[in-house]
């Protein structure tokens, strides 16, 4: 029975509350997390209802970062919301470029040039290392590992950080892909610099794997805990490297085809038993497979335009139509869904943010579970709260 | 009464240490300021960046990050603040112990940056509570965050313990609690906190 023909009736867990029946004894406490809360990555609220150490119902708030991205967007022209996107998940700004641009691209029928699509290809997965990297370092200091795995994660991540400075100007906040290309050419010493770097990844994510995958604390407090189960991930339409941890084999690189992804060797690191501990290697092995992708990105890069001559710069507007644009952005499936009218600004825009929908099923995963899990189960979930709320 | 500075070099050389109570109490109330471990947004990873391995803010005595706002001597505000996280903000400036002070971090913090025109956020925090140092940027810079780290530090040194520019610690009469805002029909009920924020003229 493939997964994606039940009907939720037969799903375990579909029909949830019912949840979990306290058992009678004294009253339940309830405690609202955040938003000023260290562990929530941002400005978040769950309102959790205990008995005793078991957590009974969570409730999240989400709205504390509504920035109005959608609507300033919708009021502006089309290149003028691409700095905007880099707002969206703060961490992996280059991939949101990337499916704003896609999206763009679809909408008017824009080809990009080979060399662009490796540029994007190389700055994707960088973004994607860096961020896999950081939310591991942040899931360790809410184990309470407080600030070293997170400084060797940071270190790696500043050194990225540095080739994203050089090329497009800004550390975090890049604002670089254009619609049928990109904005500046990347360099010779650009590139010899990149392949310095990435030559240097490897030896950390061993470093990375040897202080932690087999660490005891880690696993007690990770394996068996927030367990999320296939059937009901896809049906949450759950996506990215939370949904590969539950193994369900699904990469929209594998599967899109957008860019130039069939053309390079990798594979799709799957999880078996969906809780954190999974959640965690997933990231690890995804960070190998992006070092692997890298390496042959810069060995086959070519020469030629970065932009497509026939790219219109000024006085854009796209024939009225809709376009969906979708990518594999380092959290999950980040995608922006398009309606012109013809004008220069989009008629509507909207996003449909991994994190958010990832999130969806966070009492799932929590119901059942001790209080002090559920700070880790959701930043194994790996949020930003800038995309989360918009 | 500050000593010579001459003079002071002089008895060093000799082997006296000379200082006054007010250079002692501010040398010890800066070198050990502790940030509150708050983001908002976008600038609280360049905040996370500033306090790891390469930009060390350790060095500035200010690397213990707590959690809670009773421990906190700094609240850096570090990203948008939307109209409905402002009144969280100004209870935990509220719940902070004297002596606070205030870092208004990144564009969005000052005034609403990029997203001033949304519907929901706030055109500055120093609407709310006193802001001591505002920095700009888009996020701001690591090294930017450290400036205005000393340019705080700078400005404990030079507070005199007595006199009207006292640290508001010392002064009994100062204002201890901003009122919190509260979601209006159109807007947060008040628009500005009265004392600390003066709506500007607008001069046609």
């Amino acid at each position: 029975m493939s997964l994606l023909d039940t009907k939720p009736e037969h799903i375990e867990g579909w029909n949830r509350p019912p949840v979990i029946e306290p058992d009678g004894e004294g009253e339940l406490l309830e405690v609202a997390m955040g938003p000023h809360h260290p562990s929530t990555h941002g400005v978040f609220r769950m309102d959790v209802a205990l008995d005793g150490e078991r957590v009974v119902r969570l409730k999240p708030v989400f709205g504390y970062l509504h920035r109005n991205h959608e609507k300033i967007a919708e009021g502006t022209t089309y290149l003028a919301s691409m700095p905007y996107t880099d707002r969206l998940d703060y961490f992996c700004s280059l991939s949101n470029n990337w499916a704003y641009a896609l999206a763009v691209e679809k909408l008017v029928g824009q080809e990009v040039p080979e060399r662009a699509q490796y540029i994007r290809v190389i700055l994707a997965e960088l973004t994607r290392i860096q961020n896999h990297a950081s939310t591991i370092g942040f899931l360790l200091q809410e184990m309470g590992a407080s600030g070293t795995p997170l400084m060797y994660a940071f270190r790696e991540r500043e050194k990225i950080l540095d080739l994203f400075e050089s090329l497009t100007g800004s550390r975090m906040m890049c604002n670089y892909m254009r619609f049928g290309g990109c904005r500046v050419d990347v360099s010779g010493p650009w590139l010899a610099a990149t392949r310095k770097v990435v030559a240097g990844l490897p030896a950390f994510v061993d470093e990375f794997e040897a202080l932690l995958s087999s660490n005891e604390i880690l696993m007690a407090r990770c394996q068996g805990v927030g367990v999320l189960k296939p059937a009901l991930a896809v049906n949450a339409s759950i996506s990215g490297p939370m949904l590969r941890a539950s193994g369900v084999n699904y990469d929209i690189r594998k599967v899109d085809h957008y860019g130039i992804y069939d053309r390079f060797k990798f594979r799709v690191p799957l999880g078996d038993h969906g809780d954190i501990y999974d959640r965690y290697m997933v990231r690890v092995l995804e960070m190998r497979e992006s070092i692997g992708i890298l390496n042959q990105a810069l060995k086959e890069i070519p020469g030629g335009p970065i932009m497509d001559p026939k790219a219109k710069l000024r006085g854009f507007r796209p024939k009225a139509g809709e376009a969906y644009g979708r990518i594999e952005a380092p959290k999950g499936e980040l995608g922006f869904y398009l309606i012109s009218d013809g004008s220069p600004n989009p008629y509507r825009y909207r996003v449909r943010p991994p994190s958010l929908i990832n999130l969806t099923v966070l009492e799932d995963m929590c119901l059942g579970q001790n209080v002090a899990d559920v700070v880790l189960i959701f930043g194994s979930v790996d949020i930003v709260l800038g995309e989360v709320d918009r | 009464m500050a000593v010579d500075n001459e003079l002071k070099i002089e008895l060093g050389k000799q082997g006296v240490f000379v200082t006054t109570i007010e250079e002692l109490y501010n040398w010890g109330r800066r070198s050990s300021v502790w940030p509150m471990q708050f983001g908002l947004a976008c600038c609280a990873i360049e905040m996370i960046a500033t306090t790891m391995a390469r930009y060390d803010l350790a060095r500035f005595g200010a690397e213990v990050f707590r959690p809670s706002p009773r421990q906190a001597d700094l609240m850096i505000i570090s990203g948008t603040v939307t109209k409905k996280m402002a009144p969280q903000v100004v209870r935990l400036y509220n719940q902070m112990a004297e002596p606070r002070y205030v870092i208004a971090m990144g564009a969005c913090a000052i005034s609403g940056g990029p997203f001033k025109q949304g519907y929901n956020v706030l055109k500055g925090i120093d609407r709310y509570i006193p802001v001591d140092v505002h920095i700009p940027g888009c996020p701001p810079r690591p090294e930017a965050l450290i400036q205005a780290f000393m340019t705080l530090q700078k400005k404990i040194d030079e507070q005199p313990l007595t006199g009207a520019d006292r640290p508001r610690h010392l002064d009994a009469e100062a204002q201890g609690e901003f009122p919190v805002p509260e979601p209006g029909e159109h807007d947060l009920e008040p628009t500005s906190n009265p004392g600390v924020w003066t709506v500007p003229v607008v001069i046609r």
